[in-house]
């Protein structure tokens, strides 16, 4: 049974019913989905939950839909104990949210599957999104899963190998010979003129809480509790907030106790509006003009940028930025201690974690999780100075000779 | 007529120009202005152009050629 009630402005309250909306008629702002948590309190427990499937629609209950979902098998990714990179930074309870671990790579699936099975339900035959990579591979997927089709918009910049991910799910790819800046704006104007679902832009309310179930997974992960404090990401600010929203829900629906989770935004120092906000003390969070080499990450002006600001202050979190270079020094951290390959996106939020240990912030016996937030492969020629293999001949006296030179 | 829906960010050498007020006078678009916050260092306004389609893009030339960033209310739209 659907417990979403209306869509609500988040900043004038203004209701509307359950349709394809890009932001609030009167101030502009953004909306999103409204629940009857009274009702949805009555019918979901622990017990109803564990009895689901092990994917993200185990919350199924909790998500603003009605019919059969899209769904690629996403979700239920390992919430990992992190004891080889605990010791490393000097932390005794480190947890790592793996979401590479979903089809398509990356958390995008969770918001995606929302966004497409919401797109059916409301009879768009055609959805689309702009992406540089991850979203692109995640609705072209759920595209071919949900047999709509699909436009996939992408700069003319990316290099085409990063754009098979995308194209093996056969859409519609669109590279746009322009900007950045002017991909963002086409797409604003075609999503105006064209009546598709436009994954992150008129279906943002539903795409937005596919991302909550991470906040669900890793509390039940930890046997129903939320961690002390939570290190994310931020390119939009949408996942930095749905994690908090699915903490805040759960513990609404009495399912985990009170939430006194800190909740820490980290981005990459060239593309960090939220963290200069956070800094500066301001309550609005100016566009920047990105120049960083963490692509996935690189947004300057953060639809949810406001928002996310809130949560580290409400949550007595903080905000942290990492230049490209501790970035890459993160993955290889995160790579060289536990086994996990992440996008640079994963070395920003490992180097923020290391900043904000060493500064004191994050104390030793506090449950920490962070979250990986996409897996490396699509994005690996950023450390292909990696590759420093031993070259020898096809002999055992070349190799006993380069082993004595490298040991 | 179409309508186009935008956020204006001021740099702080332009806050005191009546910068809106003139963007209606040299061009046919109305300017209707929805959400702002305006301090002595920055200022940013969420509006609504109404007018044809090379007014607004002309209007908007016009803004951002005055050193005003001109963004989508969306913003950015293009994801990793």
């Amino acid at each position: 049974m659907p417990f979403a009630t209306s869509l609500r402005c988040r900043k004038c309250g203004q209701e509307y019913s359950l349709q394809s909306i890009k932001v609030c008629d009167f101030c502009l702002s953004p909306v999103e989905v409204n629940y009857d948590y009274k009702a949805m309190a009555k019918v979901v427990s622990r017990e109803r939950v564990a009895d689901g499937p092990f994917t993200m629609w185990r919350y199924r209950d909790m998500l603003p839909i009605q019919g059969e979902e899209v769904d690629i098998g996403t979700g239920f990714t390992p919430l990992l104990k992190a004891d080889n990179l605990g010791r490393e930074l000097g932390l005794d309870r480190l947890y790592i949210k793996n979401d590479c671990l979903n089809p398509t790579y990356s958390f995008k699936d969770r918001a995606v599957s929302v966004a497409v099975t919401k797109a059916r339900e409301l009879g768009f035959d055609t959805i689309a999104c702009a992406s540089t990579g991850n979203l692109a591979a995640s609705v072209a997927a759920h595209a071919s899963k949900a047999k709509v089709d699909a436009y996939v918009f992408v700069p003319a910049s990316v290099e085409p190998g990063k754009l098979v991910g995308v194209a093996i799910y056969n859409p519609k790819l669109v590279t746009v010979d322009g900007s950045y800046d002017d991909v963002n704006k086409l797409c604003a104007e075609i999503a105006q003129k064209y009546h598709w679902g436009f994954i992150n832009i008129n279906l943002r309310p539903y795409y937005a809480e596919g991302s909550k179930t991470l906040g669900f997974e890793v509390a039940e992960q930890l046997e129903w509790q939320s961690p002390d404090c939570v290190v994310a990401p931020a390119a939009s600010g949408l996942l930095f907030t749905r994690i908090w929203k699915g903490l805040q829900e759960l513990s609404m629906l009495k399912l985990i106790g009170p939430v006194n989770t800190h909740m820490y935004v980290t981005q990459a120092a060239g593309s960090s509006p939220i963290v200069h906000a956070f800094e500066a003390g301001s309550l609005h969070v100016h566009p920047v003009i990105p120049n960083t080499m963490v692509t996935s990450i690189a947004i300057g002006n953060p639809a949810d940028g406001y928002y996310a600001l809130m949560v580290a202050r409400q949550s007595g979190g903080g905000a942290q930025d990492v230049t490209d270079e501790k970035a890459i020094e993160g993955m290889q951290l995160l790579a060289q201690t536990e086994g996990i390959f992440a996008e640079a996106a994963g070395g920003v939020a490992i180097a923020g974690l290391k900043k904000l240990v060493d500064a004191g912030v994050i104390k030793r016996d506090q449950l920490t999780v962070v979250f990986i937030t996409g897996a490396g492969p699509r994005t690996q020629e950023i450390v292909a100075n990696v590759v420093r293999p031993l070259k020898i001949q096809p002999n055992l006296e070349s190799f006993s000779e380069a082993l004595s030179i490298s040991a | 007529m179409a309508k186009k829906q935008v956020m204006f960010t001021f740099p702080q050498e332009l806050i005191k120009e009546p910068i809106i007020y003139n963007l209606g006078h040299k061009f046919k678009v109305v300017t209707n202005i929805r959400r702002a916050d305006v301090s002595e260092n920055k200022g940013w306004v969420v509006l609504e152009l109404e007018g044809e389609d090379k007014e607004i893009e002309a209007g908007i030339a016009w803004v951002t050629d005055k050193g005003v960033r001109v963004d989508p209310v969306v913003g950015d739209v293009v994801e990793g």
